[in-house]
């Protein structure tokens, strides 16, 4: 008699999370991503498609239903979905030339909370993260320590921080020193 | 931290974000088969190396990934302009260097991307 064997997905760092003082991470649930790179005629049929308008400001990004639209670069956007859908699928019927690749499960997220959410991140990252420089919304590809990372601000203390899977053991021991120190 | 204008991003961004991608405005010969050996070794190693303002192109790879050029004092280190890609060289003669290297860093964010007021207004200040 044959076995059926059956196949979990592990997301790499599931379920981790540290509380500090002032600060808490926390590994989030895997998502839908797509990385979209599109010239400027097909940005609206590609944010009509996605249900999600496609942001053309620097380090910006907008969000919908569940779905959120990171400015990466002038043709470029990080498009992450935590509703069930799938970005690339919504894609498939635009005609105008733009390429839909489908990373989901090539980022993990982790999420910073709390009022020294921002001065942890600080600890390894360049850019300025005070309200004022990146508000609430603003998105960035940048990086941390070592690592190249993206950073949407979610709320006033709180950031989504997504690094490469094979970086993600880095990302995460580097953000529980610092959130240690942040403390 | 060096502070580096991004064209794309349209703002000063921490110069880790960055690389050098070498000297700008080198044109590829149009029929690179038929040049001699000689010109293809100045188009292709021969580069000015100048001491003082040179044009460079540098990469925001780890931002907005574009390519840009920028003209920057190869002494102070001073970035005096960064401009898009495909753009024509500047006139040098009308770029000054403006402060320090020193002046960039440390500035509140609101004044961060001021182009500052006069040529030697930010001189000194660090
Ligand atoms: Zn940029």
């Amino acid at each position: 008699m044959a076995k059926i064997a059956t196949a979990a997905r592990n997301p790499a760092h599931a379920g981790k999370n540290v509380g500090g003082e002032g600060v808490a991470l926390k590994v989030l649930e895997p998502a839908s991503r797509m990385s979209l790179r599109a010239r400027p005629d097909t940005i609206a049929a590609l944010s009509k498609a996605l249900g999600v308008t496609l942001p053309q400001k620097p380090k910006s990004s907008a969000a919908k239903a569940g779905r959120t639209a990171l400015w990466l670069g002038p043709d470029e956007w990080l498009v992450i979905d935590e509703a069930g859908g799938d970005p690339v699928a919504d894609c498939a019927g635009v005609k105008g030339l733009h390429s839909a690749v489908d990373v989901s499960h090539r980022n993990v997220a982790i999420a910073v909370t709390g009022p020294n959410a921002a001065a942890t991140i600080s600890s390894g990252c360049p850019q300025d993260l005070s309200l004022a420089a990146f508000p609430v919304g603003a998105a960035s590809r940048t990086i941390l320590g070592k690592v190249e990372i993206v950073v949407l601000r979610t709320g006033e203390d709180t950031f989504r921080v997504e690094c490469w899977r094979s970086f993600s053991d880095y990302v995460w021991g580097f953000l529980s020193e610092a959130a240690r120190d942040a403390g | 931290m060096l502070l580096i204008r991004c064209p794309y991003c349209e703002e000063e961004r921490p110069e880790l974000e960055f690389r050098n991608a070498g000297e700008a405005h080198i044109a590829r010969p149009t029929d690179i088969a038929s040049i001699s050996d000689e010109d293809f070794e100045k188009f292709f190693f021969i580069r000015s190396n100048k001491k003082g303002l040179v044009f460079e192109r540098w990469r925001h790879v780890h931002g907005c990934a574009r390519f840009f050029n920028a003209v920057r004092d190869s002494v102070s280190d001073k970035f005096l302009l960064t401009y898009k890609a495909g753009e024509p060289k500047p006139d040098v003669s009308t770029l000054t260097a403006e402060g320090g290297p020193a002046a960039w860093a440390n500035r509140p964010p609101d004044q961060l991307n001021e182009k500052p007021k006069s040529k030697r207004s930010t001189k000194g200040e660090a």
